[in-house]
């Protein structure tokens, strides 16, 4: 049987800023975007602020209404990333398969260390303690025989704690909780599910799987495994290092779109940043994918699938606003876009040539893309772009190929 | 308070850094006369995180953190 760590460190980024600045470590503190550019959301919070029902993700203004003396506190990204690497190596002293899931949470397969170092309960002990006195912030960390399972323990008691969910006990800790804490189980698996009366894990765990199969195709059997701890993947090694799945970036606008004319300025910089990543790694794509969120904050995401593979910017810009004009019609203004693209081959790969497509007018603008990808790479981002963005410098005035951060990468 | 200060330290040949003496900011040079203990810690008064030094510093024992390449202490009086 494995032994599986899953670390969580909680509230990091709000945890790294108490640890920078010891004068609002007794209040409740939030970490927020950029109020000027629009960015202002609650980024994370700290204990005492989550004791107020300050939410992730909600308007500071809104999470100010719950908690008058909340302490802002702007994103320190440079901080966040040392820190995480920091954890990492303090990880490495007891496996090298370490997983990392974003910029605060990893998993860990401990399996090879017990005999060394103590079974799954004694070392995520010793690496709490550690982080707690050598980082001075706080994880919590779930032990189990499987990622799901370590997922769930991470999660089942914060913060600086450690949980163990064993096969003789995962049936009394993990089959009570709610549905929506499975890894997957997102909004709309959610209400699917509570029309089927699934409502906790242990429900979902029980469910008839034909029944389930006939509802959710092939994500039934992963359900399935995943409520059952059946999950057999293994914890990546840290030298693995993965390929890209994706490429993307997104960006809340300094105003709200209020037409076509905005999205296409805005989908026009995410499509040039997201090319010149993807042509920088040596990748085609075929499948597009873009995010919509409008002012009430809901969100859709729509995709894709392109019968060449492709990268060009233009190209796909021109599925990207395909995609945009079929799935929104502007019953809302727009406040955040976010254009990403995966299914990759190498660039390398030969292509069959098509009789209906005009090759050579291909070869040249894969020309034109690299000769601005050199000018870009020298001069920066802004020394050359299409007229179009100079309708309104305010709108298009931002970078996100240098701006860009790290987010989880997908489970699968 | 986190003050940042001034270090004179050896590197020797393996790679290991040894401060000195720590030099303040008006002229004063404190003369480390022993390290006791070298680990990472985090100082949660000072507010930040690295390789930890206590120092015996005229039968004072302080604590002289690297944290990337600065040093700092944490300075209780605030000055």
């Amino acid at each position: 049987m494995r032994t599986i760590l899953h670390s969580d460190c909680n509230g990091f980024f709000a945890s790294v800023e108490c640890l920078y600045n010891p004068q609002f470590r007794d209040k409740p503190v939030a970490v927020c975007g950029d109020k000027d550019k629009r960015h202002g959301i609650i980024l994370a919070k700290n204990e005492i602020a989550k004791k107020f029902n300050v939410k992730t993700g909600e308007p500071i203004w809104q999470a100010q209404q719950k908690c008058p003396e909340l302490v802002t506190a702007s994103a320190h990204y440079d901080r966040y990333i040392r820190f995480s690497k920091l954890c990492r190596e303090i990880y490495s002293d007891y496996t090298d398969n370490i997983e990392p899931f974003g910029l605060d949470e990893a998993w860990l397969d401990v399996t090879g260390s017990t005999l060394l170092c103590g079974n799954g309960k004694e070392i995520a002990e010793e690496i709490r303690h550690r982080i707690k006195k050598e980082l001075g912030i706080t994880v919590s960390i779930g032990v189990s025989f499987n990622k799901i399972f370590a997922k769930l323990g991470s999660d089942y008691k914060k913060p600086d704690a450690v949980t163990v969910i064993t096969k003789e006990n995962y049936k009394q800790l993990v089959w009570k909780l709610k549905v929506s804490d499975l890894l997957y189980v997102g909004r709309a698996t959610e209400n699917k599910l509570r029309q089927l009366g699934v409502f906790t894990i242990g429900d979902l765990a029980t469910f008839p799987i034909e029944l389930l199969r006939k509802n959710f195709g092939k994500w039934a059997d992963i359900l399935y495994s995943f409520s059952n701890g059946l999950d057999f993947s293994p914890v990546m090694k840290s030298d693995e290092v993965s390929a890209v799945k994706s490429i993307g970036n997104s960006t809340t606008a300094v105003r709200d779109l209020e037409n076509f004319e905005d999205a296409k300025i805005i989908f026009m910089v995410l499509c040039d940043s997201v090319c010149r990543r993807m042509r920088e790694q040596g990748y085609k794509t075929k499948n597009v994918c873009i995010s919509i969120r409008n002012t009430d904050l809901f969100a859709i995401t729509r995709q894709k699938k392109l019968e060449q593979s492709t990268n060009l910017t233009n190209d796909v810009l021109k599925t990207v606003l395909e995609l945009f004009k079929e799935s929104y019609s502007f019953d809302r203004n727009i406040r955040s876009l976010g254009v990403s693209v995966s299914d990759f081959e190498s660039d390398t790969t030969p292509h069959q040539a098509s009789i209906f497509v005009d090759e050579t007018q291909i070869i040249r603008k894969e020309q034109l893309d690299s000769t601005l990808d050199n000018i870009k790479s020298r001069f920066g981002s802004f020394a050359v772009k299409p007229a179009k963005l100079m309708f309104d410098r305010k709108l298009s005035g931002f970078s996100p190929k240098e701006e860009h951060t790290v987010h989880p990468v997908s489970y699968f | 308070m986190k003050q940042y200060v001034s270090v004179t330290a050896k590197f020797d040949s393996d790679g290991n850094i040894l401060p000195l003496k720590i030099n303040w900011d008006d002229g004063r040079i404190f003369e480390i006369d022993r390290i006791t203990d070298i680990r990472y810690a985090a100082s949660l008064k000072a507010g930040g995180a690295g390789i930890r030094y206590t120092c015996r510093i005229k039968q004072n024992e302080k604590y002289l953190f690297l944290e990337d390449n600065r040093w700092f202490i944490n300075n209780e009086k605030g000055q």
